[in-house]
């Protein structure tokens, strides 16, 4: 993928929003004066009837909800087939993901494989190479969690400057599901491991059956640690975009490595050094020298709301402050939140306790008194990790990284309530 | 009914053709792999050379390859068009900013060319390339790079004649250390700084898409 700077001044988006705002308000005065008239006259939807119990057997969200969507970035890359949109976080609550609008990365297309046609090979330095159908994954204990999948580009075009006007845009390269599957450990052991000798230095390469067939190397500890053979999320079949029917969960580690459409697992004694993890996912240096292997996602969080895509249209009074949180390394333990750029902080709720990672939700309920504000909110995690500064990042790794971007970001919210990506003293 | 029939049959026919040994595993799920499904899918290689297949081929015969095959999108001097990767150049600037990350450039090893077009290209047409083909290719985008001349002959002899120059450019992940700081466990909660003033806006680029 690659990045870079473009464009224009323009306020055409917060003159829409500013429309918007008024008539809000002219509609609420009316209703002072005359009686609601949602309430005084008898409306449609209250006397004839709705759609029966055919008419959807699959249901989409309402129309009304039609902006909430995956948007893509046209000049992120050169054609859409291998590409990546973006969630839409800042209008989603709680900690799940729909799967229908969770952000989409293809290095070749999203393609459609029948589960009768899915092979799954476990190869390499094991006792016996098998091929496992659909039905045989099916056939082993099952286990379910919920965890985040991160691209390591999430936020990295906000590497150089605040880029981006929107949380679904700076950070929307997420989402968080609930996978059922079974752990590749099983799988591995059922083929046998005592070919491979010594676990210690040994890895996985795993690899994708689409015509990129992306593949990642990942090493034995954490292949027989958390990772997931997964089938279903959030309760339903992976979508085909999601890599049905069978994808890998990386837990914590760099979405690039959740390979979808899994169709081997091959054990090896080196890394592979893929294109995946060397040409891309690795970080570049200030000097020139590169991060590789930079697998663990640091924690990290955002404000989904308000944000630039959804300014406050109420005015000043009570304000609900929201916002997610995660951690590679473990749960999240808490989330501060500034009102002044980082000046000073208070801790937000959080609505669950984090766990081990997963997305955790915050909110910090204030009364507003209609003043601009600079949002910032910094996560910590059971690891003892704070999450950086903008700043503090750039101090390590420079401008170039591209990957891993986890600083804090900061929306400037201004008394008429619009919100816009800024970078701060 | 009737798919349900097929399956069976299916299964049938599959357990009497494969003869395999007796399955270790604790739940007897799946079989063996037989010889030449794993030749099919087994392609990768690693660095030290291990899954490099016969054959050969240079970039007196890449560049036709390369024009048929990859310029649409590389160009065809490796140049890269509009946002498709630039394949060549880049040379020195790592440390610069907007650094030029190509095959010579940046890519530590050699084998992970050789991998990523025979398992990957061409975009749209992957796994059609002999190995002819992919040797020819991946010497035209060396030769590219001044890293070849045009007569080398790149085969897995050969392999390790070709020295990448960005090789030693690459470290381990270091966070733990180099990032050390960052667990702080206690962070600061009042008057953590001074002043706050706006050093950057995005809505001076204007690069966010547009609502319909």
């Amino acid at each position: 993928m690659t990045m870079s700077f473009k464009g224009t001044p323009s306020r055409r988006a917060f003159l829409k929003g500013a429309v918007a705002a008024g008539g809000t308000l002219a509609g609420a005065s009316a209703a002072k004066a005359a009686g609601d008239p949602l309430i005084t006259e008898v409306q449609d939807w209250a006397s004839y009837t709705g759609d029966g119990v055919d008419a959807t057997p699959y249901g989409l969200p309402i129309e009304y909800e039609s902006d909430v969507v995956r948007r893509n970035v046209e000049w992120l890359t050169a054609d859409t087939i291998s590409s990546i949109n973006f969630t839409p976080i800042h209008a989603l609550d709680g900690t799940i993901t729909p799967q229908g609008c969770a952000f989409e990365r293809h290095h070749s297309g999203a393609i459609e494989l029948r589960k009768e046609d899915y092979r799954l090979m476990i190869n390499g330095l094991v006792d016996t190479p098998l091929i496992f159908t659909y039905e045989d994954l099916e056939r082993f204990p099952r286990e379910n969690h919920v965890y985040f999948c991160e691209c390591a580009a999430n936020t990295g075009m906000e590497w150089a400057g605040a880029q981006l006007n929107g949380a679904q845009f700076t950070h929307g390269m997420i989402h968080n599901m609930e996978y059922s599957g079974v752990s590749l450990r099983t799988l591995l052991e059922e083929a046998g491991l005592d070919a491979a000798g010594d676990l210690k230095d040994k890895w996985v390469y795993v690899e994708g059956a689409d015509a990129s067939s992306n593949g990642r190397s990942i090493p034995m500890e954490k292949a027989l640690d958390d990772v997931l053979v997964a089938f279903k999320a959030n309760g339903e079949a992976l979508r085909k975009e999601h890599g049905y029917p069978v994808r890998l969960v990386v837990p914590g580690w760099e979405g690039n490595m959740w390979v979808k459409w899994l169709r081997r697992v091959e054990v090896t004694d080196q890394a592979i050094e893929s294109r995946e993890e060397t040409s891309k996912y690795t970080d570049t240096l200030a000097d020139g020298t590169s991060r590789k292997w930079t697998w663990v996602m640091d924690a990290k969080s955002v404000v989904t709301s308000p944000s630039p895509q959804a300014p406050i249209k109420h005015g000043k009074g009570p304000l609900v402050i929201t916002g997610l949180a995660w951690s590679g390394r473990g749960a999240i333990t808490g989330v501060d939140v500034s009102l002044d750029g980082g000046m000073n902080w208070q801790k937000a709720r959080l609505a669950a306790p984090g766990t081990d990672k997963a997305l955790t939700r915050f909110y910090l309920d204030i009364d507003w008194n209609g003043e601009e504000m600079f949002l910032q909110s910094r996560a910590r995690d059971s690891s003892g990790y704070v999450q950086p500064t903008k700043t503090q990042l750039r101090d390590v790794r420079g401008l170039n990284s591209i990957y891993h971007n986890n600083c804090i970001q900061t929306w400037w919210v201004k008394s008429n309530g619009e919100a816009e990506n800024v970078e701060v003293s | 009914m009737s798919k349900f029939l097929n399956l069976v049959a299916g299964t049938a026919l599959a357990s009497t053709l494969i003869v395999g040994p007796v399955l270790a595993g604790e739940y007897g799920l799946g079989r063996p792999a037989l010889a030449d499904e794993i030749a099919a899918w087994n392609i990768d290689v690693a660095p030290d050379g291990t899954g490099l297949p016969e054959g050969s081929g240079n970039a007196y015969d890449g560049e036709e390859i390369f024009a048929d095959y990859c310029a649409v999108c590389h160009g065809d001097f490796a140049e890269g068009i509009d946002n498709w990767p630039k394949l060549a150049g880049g040379k020195d600037t790592l440390d610069r900013e907007d650094p030029l990350k190509t095959v010579g450039s940046y890519w530590p090893y050699l084998s992970t060319a050789f991998d990523y077009v025979r398992r990957s290209m061409p975009f749209g047409s992957a796994q059609t390339l002999t190995d002819d083909e992919v040797y020819a290719i991946v010497a035209y985008i060396l030769y590219s790079n001044d890293l070849i001349d045009d007569e080398f002959e790149l085969s897995k002899e050969t392999f390790f004649d070709v020295k990448m120059p960005n090789a030693d450019g690459f470290i381990l992940d270091d966070r733990d250390t180099s990032e050390a700081h960052f667990w702080t466990e206690t962070p600061c909660m009042e008057n953590c700084k001074d002043k706050v003033e706006i050093t950057m806006r995005a809505a001076v680029l204007d690069v966010t898409p547009e609502e319909e």
